[in-house]
């Protein structure tokens, strides 16, 4: 039995189990007492002074975020002192907070902006201080000090949820900021670049670089074909910050609206997951054939935060990685050769835009070494759904109005199992619905592996094929990842096959996707994301007519010797920042 | 207009000097890790406050380096500005009229030079180098980081046994430290903002005075590997606690009669009872480690032998030889080293100094101890000879006023300069030569010089040398340990170089130190051990520490634990302070700001649960 507090808020009674913070009792009734820097579990500081309240009998103000309830409390939450420190701690907040917001991509999804708002301050009592801001605007990630407001959000979601630690204050006193840990610069980090950083940054501090302007400049280019590729997860999500609802967000609205911008070829990474379930599927049973030839247990490549993670923190292990490129790389490769000879077009010609929920697909298209079919990179530009977001409205499209469109074909063609890419565990189901296949030449029921679906940190099943007992694992999130690892490298557990997704909930919670304050979404899109499996024609990679075609005209064969040329790579062939030595 | 008028404090002049107090109290409590620029500046306005403003120099100059510091911390300067601070601030010091300009340009220079690479990290990446590291100053402050604000709360709520286990989690020597600790954790405690540090120790005796037989945690699953620690000291026996815990078989070998090491034959059972010194190791050997007394490595077994029996050796044989003056007569009977006579008294066997009149050489903790001895030994005289001042010694402030009380003199500034024999070779009498103080040194004392004076008698039939302590090394340096400057070379880890296997800590890697450090090196070679041996046992306590008091913490005072009558207390070697009363502890721990769950703690390190 939990014991049960009784407490009045601003005269009202509440009754709350003991262990409640004031906060979470004042919403219970309805006071939403404002916050900025807190973020529940996960940030519980009280370091913006935004949600202190007044208690009677305690002289001082006291941050209602993490503090609890007593009996017989008595909170206010709008004595004349609480507005007063309220109002003070946001102008102060606002001195040092570079107010540029008519082009700060958080314009209108921003607290603190949302806050000054809410209080209704018309001008600035104080000196404005904007400190300066030092990056490196060519990489993916992006930190503006002059935003940054210090609530340590970015520093916690980085050390709990992804133990990688890439943010720490720097300086002291009056100049403590954040930045990245240990000195470095953040080419120099093991980032992983999963962008978790920016998704739960209440302000514009952190953001993608922005490619927006790129692919204008491309669409505007008379001499090119631009070629567009969507994201299973981008589907799930791309709709939530145009106000479109969930039930009219569908892709093939994306798709109508991507026309009218101008894309020559919209195609769908549904494709090429299917292709990747083909090569990384027939690599996974040619492991199986030959055990001893092989570090064990194989891991899946398809999430390239995940292969930064891997590479920076147990180099050792790259080696347990699928050759098999991602599936944007994939479509890139075939893009430049199979699509180009297609439509006979010079494939220097093809400018191969993806739209990922992801940062750390940007990184991954710069990689020298994903330059396989005619030299030039094999996916020229990466966008956010953030960005494609962005860039229908700058292009003034009313999605409410636009009728659903077909993508084009051939590469718009993808099975239920490239959708679920999008969601954790779903390369692995969408790969042994495959592997059985291949192995017994026929199809098991589609959703004979959903037991790898939910968004559990750390997964593990068991399924046999054809007698064969296989071992999967399937994490998401790279603290459950790090975990995952850390059993598995002391001996603890054994496992065939494992997929990692680096952010929680994998790609729909991907730190490309729109931003909501306090809430976590991936669950929510990738219950899309099964629903659109769910009522898929095709629900086998192997079934896909347009990868069946490919390797009939092209590829001959998964894991064939053009197969290997263009769908896979060398996960050591380019160097990553190692993880810092622990001081 | 009266021809002389009698000064008298103004009012608000009366509020400056509160608030100087308040300044002094806030250096005292001032957090590490903070950016020696960012100081610097800091410092640099305070100074510039004082200025008369009469002299160019002082009065603009410190002006145009304040604005030339703010320019490196914001992020403005270029590496010629770093050479122009640097160029004004010599003209000041050169060319101020008197000390509030030249030395305030000083404090500049010696920033400049001392922390350039900090300058220089500013100036190039505009950033500084310091960590900000500055999470519960007591837990930042205690070596082996006990959970200090949790285990107050747990005294302040009367869960005394809670606040045993929760101290043994880091420590498992709460009885010792309660006693003797040297307190680290009170350097920096935040309530010095208010008006003066939390007795810490104090309440640590508190709980552990009123908590009975606190039994240790079980241990984990035996591993089947084996440990051998070498020396039963306040590290070793750290070690060994942990070791045991974590499953390990740990086996100690003590080359003396009993466990303890300095503990038992360095600090006297006035200071530490030896029942309370029992309870930690009875509670320590209760885990199932196994004891060898009066083994002596390279003696009565090899370190290579023990190296090919166990999977891992921990050396913390301290530091226990002693260390001559140098001085002719030395060798003349009286003259004893403190080593040898604490040694002794340890084993029970009390020296009779009924008569006699005592010169201790040194001062240090040992020298105090050794002579708060020799009065319990029935000396007549005890004169304690130090070349400095007394508040340059290096003994804790209440241990010289307790030697004090107790009848000691103090002889200051004499340097010893040879000893006295009469024919049959007994000491008579230590010469010693007065001393002048000279210049600065590093650390801030004033160095001693001789004074033009002659050199002065002081009468003597014992004299004790108590100027430090080495450490026996033979066995170890022949089997390849590394040696330092006579101490063995061991990683931060505990390990040492090349030898798998080895790890050594405590006062035979650090020298002669204190207690709580010797401690941490024992926790922190057992974690490195037992990650050695391939395993990642985690140490914690399922202890819930109680909430922090969200009310007013009005201004009190610190309270001192009080001390039993000198007049008293110098006849025998009975504890000479006395516990905390309930009233008072429970106002001391009321006390505590909680940093744990105020300020920067609850963010980053304001309780690490497990290690």
């Amino acid at each position: 039995m939990v014991k049960m507090v009784h407490l009045t808020i601003d005269g009202i009674p509440v009754t709350v189990p003991r262990n409640t913070t004031i906060l979470d009792a004042a919403r219970s009734v309805g006071i939403n007492v404002p916050s900025l820097c807190y973020l529940k579990d996960l940030n519980e500081i009280a370091a913006c002074r935004v949600c202190v309240v007044e208690i009677a009998g305690i002289q001082k103000l006291v941050a209602s975020c993490n503090n609890h309830v007593w009996e017989g409390m008595e909170v206010y939450t709008n004595s004349p002192r609480v507005r007063e420190a309220r109002r003070v701690n946001v102008e102060l907040l606002l001195s040092q907070h570079n107010c540029d917001c008519p082009y700060c991509v958080r314009s209108g999804n921003c607290e603190l902006q949302k806050l000054a708002n809410d209080l209704g301050l018309t001008h600035m009592n104080y000196h404005k201080e904007i400190p300066a801001s030092r990056w490196d605007s060519t990489f993916p990630l992006i930190r503006d000090a002059s935003k940054c407001i210090k609530c340590m959000r970015c520093i916690q979601v980085c050390d709990k949820v992804q133990s990688l630690n890439i943010w720490d204050l720097t300086n002291t006193g009056s100049r403590t900021t954040v930045d990245v840990s240990g000195g470095r610069t953040i080419r120099e980090a093991d980032c992983a670049l999963c962008g978790q950083c920016i998704t739960h940054c209440p302000v514009g501090a952190l953001r993608e670089r922005d490619d927006t302007q790129r692919a204008f400049e491309m669409l505007n280019d008379k001499d090119l074909i631009t070629v567009v590729q969507i994201a299973p997860a981008v589907r799930a999500a791309w709709g939530e910050s145009l106000g479109l609802p969930r039930e009219q967000a569908t892709v093939k609205r994306l798709v109508a609206a991507l026309r009218r911008m101008g894309f020559h070829y919209i195609f769908d990474t549904d494709f090429s997951a299917d292709l990747t379930i083909m090569e990384e599927g027939s690599e996974f049973l040619e492991h199986l054939a030959e055990p001893d030839k092989y570090a064990w247990p194989m891991f899946t490549s398809c999430c390239p935060g995940w292969v930064r993670f891997l590479k920076s923190q147990y180099p050792d292990m790259v080696k347990n990685l699928s050759t098999a490129k991602s599936p944007q790389q994939m479509f890139g490769a075939v893009t430049k050769s199979y699509f180009a000879k297609l439509i006979d077009a010079d494939p220097h010609r093809i400018r191969c835009i993806s739209v990922m929920p992801c940062l750390a697909k940007k990184q991954e298209a710069d990689l020298p070494v994903m330059q396989d079919a005619c030299g030039d990179p094999d996916v020229d530009l990466v966008l956010t759904t953030r960005e494609i977001d962005r860039m229908i409205r700058s292009e003034h499209i009313d999605v409410n109005a636009l009728a659903e469109e077909e993508f084009d074909s051939p590469l718009g063609v993808g099975s239920g199992a490239g959708v679920i890419f999008g969601a954790t565990g779903g390369v692995m189901e969408a790969a042994l619905r495959s592997a059985y296949y291949l192995v017994t030449g026929e199809n098991p029921p589609a959703d004979a592996f959903q037991d790898v679906r939910g968004l559990e940190g750390w997964k593990e099943a068991t399924f046999h094929i054809q007698g064969t007992p296989v071992r999967v694992a399937v994490a998401s999130g790279l603290k459950n990842t790090r975990n995952l690892i850390k059993a598995l490298r002391a001996g603890k557990v054994q496992y065939d096959f494992v997929e990692i997704m680096a952010c929680p909930g994998g790609c729909a919670g991907g730190g490309g996707q729109p931003i909501h304050e306090a809430q976590e979404l991936a669950g929510v899109r990738g219950q899309v994301l099964y629903g659109l499996d769910q009522v898929s024609d095709l629900r086998f990679s192997h079934e896909n007519p347009a990868v069946q075609a490919l390797y009939r005209d092209y590829l001959t064969k998964p894991m064939s010797h053009r197969a290997h040329e263009l769908l896979h790579t060398d996960h050591e062939a380019w160097a990553m920042p190692l993880r810092p030595e622990k001081k | 207009m009266s021809r002389l008028e009698f000064y008298s404090t103004s009012g608000s002049q009366a509020v400056v000097e509160s608030l100087y107090r308040d300044l002094e109290h806030r250096i005292v409590a001032s957090p590490p890790g903070l950016c020696p620029v960012d100081l610097a500046a800091s410092f640099l306005k305070l100074c510039h406050a004082q200025t008369c403003g009469k002299c160019v120099p002082c009065r603009v100059g410190l002006r145009q380096l304040e604005l030339m510091m703010n320019d490196v911390l914001n992020g403005n300067a270029t590496m010629e500005t770093l050479t122009e601070i640097e160029r004004t601030a010599q003209v000041i010091s050169d060319s101020a009229d008197c000390a509030i300009g030249y030395e305030a340009a000083s404090m500049v220079l010696k920033g400049i030079r001392g922390f350039r690479d900090d300058y220089e990290s500013h100036v190039k990446t505009g950033r500084c180098l310091c960590n900000l590291d500055q999470p519960v100053p007591c837990v930042a402050q205690c070596p082996a980081g006990v959970d200090i604000p949790g285990y107050i709360a747990l005294v302040g709520a009367g869960k005394y046994a809670d606040a045993v286990r929760l101290i043994r989690k880091d420590n498992p020597f709460p009885g010792a430290c309660g006693l003797v600790c040297e307190h680290p954790c009170e350097s920096r405690c935040r309530r010095n903002m208010i008006e003066g540090a939390v007795n810490i120790r104090g309440l640590k005796r508190y709980a552990v005075d009123h908590a009975g037989i606190v039994p240790p945690p079980p241990c984990a699953e035996a591993t089947g590997k084996t440990v051998a620690v070498v020396g039963g000291g306040p590290s070793g026996l750290s070690a060994a606690f942990y070791l045991s815990l974590m499953g390990h078989q740990v086996t100690v070998y003590e080359s003396r009669k009993q466990l303890g090491g300095m503990l038992r034959y360095g600090i006297p059972s006035y200071r530490l009872p030896r029942q309370e010194l029992q309870k930690d190791i009875d509670a320590i050997l209760a885990t199932g480690v196994k004891v060898e007394l009066g083994v002596t490595i390279g003696k009565d077994i090899s370190l290579a032998e023990l190296h090919r029996k166990y999977d891992a050796i921990y050396i913390s044989i301290g530091a226990h030889t002693d260390k001559k003056v140098g001085i002719e007569g030395e060798d003349s009977r009286g003259v004893v080293s403190a080593v040898e006579m604490l040694r002794a008294i340890g084993d029970g066997t009390m020296p009779d100094f009924t008569g006699k009149r005592v010169a201790v050489i040194g001062g240090g903790n040992v020298a105090m101890d050794c002579t708060r001895s020799a009065i319990r030994l029935g000396a007549e005289t005890v004169s304690v000879v130090y070349r400095r001042r007394q508040q340059d010694m290096t003994a804790l402030a209440e241990e010289v006023e307790g030697a004090l009380a107790e009848g000691a003199e103090l002889l200051t500034m004499m340097a010893p300069l040879r000893i006295e024999a009469d024919s049959e070779d007994n000491a008579v009498a230590l010469w010693v030569q007065p001393q002048r103080v000279g210049a600065i040194d590093k650390a801030g004392r004033p160095r001693p010089e001789n004074a033009d004076q002659p050199p002065v008698r002081v009468e003597a039939d014992v004299i004790i040398v108590a100027i430090g302590q080495s450490i026996e090394l033979k066995a170890f340096q022949e089997y390849g340990v590394p040696i330092h400057r006579g101490t063995i070379a061991a990683l931060s880890s505990g390990g040492i170089e090349n030898n798998q296997g080895i790890f050594a800590g405590g006062d035979c890697v650090t020298g002669p130190a204190t207690v709580i450090k010797a401690i941490a090196a024992g926790k922190v070679a057992a974690a490195n051990i037992d990650e050695y041996l391939g395993y990642s046992h985690t140490i914690t306590v399922d202890v819930k520490i109680p909430k922090a008091y969200l009310g007013e913490r009005p201004s009190c005072g610190r309270s001192e634990l009080p001390m039993e009558k000198a007049y008293e207390r110098k006849g025998n070697f009975q504890c000479i302070e006395c516990g905390f009363t309930e009233e008072v502890a429970k106002q001391e721990a009321q006390r505590c700001l909680r940093c744990d769950h105020f300020g920067y703690g609850v963010f980053k390190g304001g309780r690490k649960k497990k290690w």
